[in-house]
């Protein structure tokens, strides 16, 4: 049954690093917009400061 | 935004968009060119000039939407709404209006990038808001709303009191995730624990995993369970209890009598199903707080979009812009063209035509000239007009409007939720039969009082309203997605409710069962010649009629040098379009109903085309369909008799009345009501909006007036009226699906209570059948999506 004391606090902190990743998640925002994030990665090239960087692409 | 400027050669230019603005997609006369105006021409310039033109190519244009056409929007003051923010950064909160997909949200996103003062431009699609960060002056916020105004975006301040998200929409779903994340632990260790019972765990083993499900399960029941804990003390401490109440002396007794067992080395803990049910309801409990938020969020963008301003021209004849509120009477005030009139006021200077249909429901517009009232709330379409104000804020028509719909919104009192009254009967139930079993074990038995005392903990817990707390949630969500995906937006929480017992529809005219659209009369259009020539001369003019021609004759040359006489018509050289006298036809020549339009050319008779307000495609078959599904179907409008007659005998209505001032329709449903029927009201326009406050529940399409969206219960969008058949159908579906839910909680209890009674309800048992039931529950509600996807 030792393998348990190992096993028991091992599943536990996998589990507790998934809460918090969640939460970490839900506070920096990524939840607050979640009909926008899902179509913003389909725009490859994300607002960036690009000045006079004028893409030819029609 | 002159309609005769916009006049270019007749050169066929439209090479992506045929008949539409290059910018904004609004439908322009064929031959006018790419653009609808200036505005849209600039806007696409700085588009093109950004290299940012893929957004034309990924943008969806929703067709209800406002058009991205920049218009002449004063310049607001915005410093007031600015945040100040640590280390000299500022912050400004915007509504944007007309903000359809998320190419728009690249579009504005990548055109403030180009900014180098700004730190953060970002837009929220879910709640169409922009946040901007930057360095620098207040002031600077002007400069980036200006750019993204000149795109066609309109952006409306929004006060800092409104917090991004719902501060108890997050601790739920934090709440949720911690109880979700110890009930899978908890059960891990359960489930080793049940295994172990057969095959001979040793009790050292045991008592390990009921200790560790402790440490698990209590702080986390502590932490997930507040928020029903709150609202239990708080309820209690009223003298009333609610559906918290057996939910927190459930969880906290189950919680206590488990560690209770496992410090005695006992054979059962049930850890697990005190923080499952935890979780369950905290699941339950977060869908209906989102659908009650986003309704809520919906209410506070139109409130937000509702708020207009006033161009006041001082001593010098120098328009300076502010809001309505700030007019005073006796100012005086210019309304350009294409501009909704903000003030009730008379005419000092100027001749237009004004389109009334929000205020009165008259689907063509009148002729007003010096001397002339208009009122709050009406459009102003040929020429730019100059008022002098009668009356503002409370004494215009518009507040007039708003003063009956608070009336008839109070009128309408709560209605009660059905899970809500169904709680109010369960709590009680719940606790008896608790303490019930309690006492019987005590008196009827000689186990001892902790294992009484942990057999009505058993039941609490199996009576718990795990399914029945998210019966009715659940079946919500669903709903409202479905109607979602249809184009249909629920604002209040129980319409789904109210719409499903409705036995009465009101159908407003103009706008409703119409599309609130003039087309010309085929039928008593004389000849082509006339309609070619005619049409010739529409093509420059943006009145409605003539817009109408435009698209009954097809694209088409422009005829040159053409002059719009507001009120009376259009003229290029001797041939004249336009009101029967412009056109020097005798008043009492043919017989006007409907409105219509004289053509003279030298050596031809005068010839008369005539216009009709379309129904709706589907208008005659969506009656028959209400008709089928029991409803009564009746028409109210403010039009004038014989047109609403043939209106209603078109879609087959056989009970109408015309003429009908908002007072009267709201008075009519308050006597429906008493009769004791529940009405559906559906409609469009200001005159509508006390009308649809006081019905029992009321619809109302997406180009309705802000203020009859705002008393509306939900909004649907497109040129149909079938939204409103299956807004009834899912409703009614939807109904079925509560009560069916409903129905199976109960009938789970009824077995599982007297089990739990008897004792003989161990945590594993406890376990399958609160799992069980809430499955159940969730797929019977999945039931009304499935059957809609293709």
């Amino acid at each position: 049954m030792s393998e348990l004391l190992l096993l028991i606090p091992l599943a536990l902190l996998m589990g507790l690093a998934w809460l918090g990743a969640f939460l970490w998640s839900m506070r920096s925002g990524q939840f607050d917009d979640l009909d926008g994030a899902g179509s913003r990665i389909l725009f490859d090239d994300g607002p960036r400061p690009a000045q006079g960087k004028s893409k030819k692409k029609e | 935004m002159s309609a005769l400027s916009a006049i270019a050669p007749a050169v066929d230019l439209r090479d992506e968009s045929r008949g539409a603005c290059a910018h904004c997609g609004v439908s322009v006369p064929a031959a006018a060119g790419r653009f609808c105006c200036h505005g849209c021409e600039a806007a696409y310039g700085i588009v093109q000039g950004l290299g940012l033109s893929d957004f034309y190519a990924r943008r969806e244009i929703a067709p209800t939407a406002r058009a991205l056409r920049p218009d002449d929007e004063p310049e607001a003051d915005l410093s007031e709404h600015v945040r100040v923010l640590a280390g000299g950064r500022y912050a400004l909160t915007l509504l944007v209006d007309g903000l359809t997909c998320a190419a728009c949200v690249w579009l504005i996103e990548s055109v403030l990038a180009r900014e180098s003062a700004l730190l953060k431009a970002r837009v929220n699609l879910t709640t169409r808001r922009l946040t901007l960060e930057w360095i620098g002056a207040p002031a600077d916020a002007m400069s980036f709303v200006r750019r993204v105004r000149a795109l066609g975006f309109r952006l409306v301040p929004f006060g800092a009191t409104v917090t991004e998200t719902d501060p108890a929409e997050r601790e739920l779903l934090r709440a949720m995730a911690v109880a979700g994340f110890a009930a899978g632990n908890v059960m891990l260790l359960s489930v080793s624990v049940w295994a172990g019972h057969v095959e001979g765990m040793g009790v050292a083993t045991r008592d390990l995993m009921h200790w560790v499900s402790a440490l698990i399960a209590l702080p986390a029941i502590a932490y997930a369970g507040r928020p029903f804990f709150r609202s239990a003390l708080a309820a209690l401490s009223a003298g009333r209890t609610n559906m918290d109440v057996p939910i927190s002396i459930g969880v906290t007794l189950v919680a206590g009598m488990s560690l209770f067992e496992t410090m005695s080395s006992g054979l059962h803990a049930y850890f697990d199903s005190g923080i499952t049910l935890l979780f369950f309801l905290l699941v339950g409990r977060y869908l209906d707080r989102r659908a009650r938020a986003r309704a809520r969020s919906s209410v506070e963008q139109m409130v937000a979009l509702a708020g207009a301003s006033v161009a006041v021209l001082d001593d010098r004849g120098v328009a300076r812009r502010c809001a309505a509120s700030r007019v005073r009477p006796g100012d005086r005030v210019l309304v350009a063209a294409g501009e909704r009139i903000g003030v009730d006021g008379e005419v000092y200077d100027g001749r237009s035509d004004v389109d009334t249909s929000l205020v009165t429901g008259e689907s063509v517009p009148e002729a007003v000239s010096t001397g002339a009232v208009v009122y709050a709330g009406t459009l102003n379409l040929t020429a730019p007009l100059k008022l002098r104000v009668r009356a503002v804020g409370p004494g215009t028509m518009l507040a007039e409007i708003v003063r009956l719909l608070e009336i008839a919104e109070r009128g309408r009192g709560r209605f009660v939720a059905l899970a809500d009254r169904v709680a109010r009967l369960y709590a009680p139930v719940v606790h008896i039969v608790a303490a019930a079993t309690f006492a019987g074990w005590m008196l009827l038995s000689d186990i001892g009082w902790q294992a009484s005392l942990l057999i009505s903990a058993a039941v609490l817990i199996i009576t718990c309203p795990c399914a029945l707390a998210l019966a009715v949630p659940v079946v919500q969500v669903v709903a409202s997605g479905r109607l979602t995906r249809r184009g249909i937006l629920l604002k209040s929480a129980t319409a789904l409710e109210r719409l499903a017992l409705a036995d009465t529809v009101v159908l407003d005219k103009t706008g409703t069962l119409t599309l609130g659209r003039l087309e010309l009369d085929r039928r008593c259009t004389p000849d082509d010649g006339a309609l070619r020539v005619a049409a010739s001369l529409a093509r420059a003019s943006r009145h409605p009629l003539a817009q109408a021609f435009a698209r009954a004759a097809g694209p088409g040359a422009v005829c040159a040098d053409v002059r719009e006489h507001p009120g009376e018509g259009l003229s290029a050289g001797v041939v004249r379009l336009g009101h029967r006298r412009f056109c020097g036809v005798d008043a009492a020549e043919g017989d006007a109903t409907g409105p219509e339009l004289w053509l003279s050319r030298p050596g031809h008779t005068p010839v008369r085309f005539v216009f009709r307000d379309h129904l709706r495609d589907d208008a005659a078959a969506c009656v028959a369909a209400l008709r089928r599904m029991g409803l009564q179907v009746l028409l109210l409008s403010g039009d004038r008799a014989p047109v609403v007659s043939a209106v209603a005998g078109a879609a087959g209505i056989d009970q109408w009345v015309a003429g009908c001032t908002p007072a009267e329709k709201a008075e009519r449903l308050a006597a429906l009501r008493a009769a004791g029927r529940k009405v559906l009201m559906v409609g469009d326009g200001l005159n509508d909006a006390p009308a649809l406050a006081a019905a029992s529940v009321s619809l109302s399409p997406s180009s309705a007036a802000d203020i009859a969206k705002n008393a509306a219960d939900a909004v649907f969008q497109g040129e149909l009226l079938a939204p409103v058949v299956e807004t009834i159908v899912v409703a009614r579906r939807a109904r079925t699906l509560v009560a069916q839910n409903l129905a199976l909680a109960i009938g789970y209890n009824c077995v599982a209570v007297p089990l739990a009674i008897l004792g003989h309800v161990t945590p594993l048992i406890a376990a399958i059948a609160m799992s069980s039931s809430s499955l159940l529950v969730i797929a019977n509600a999945l039931r009304l999506a499935l059957g809609t996807k293709r």
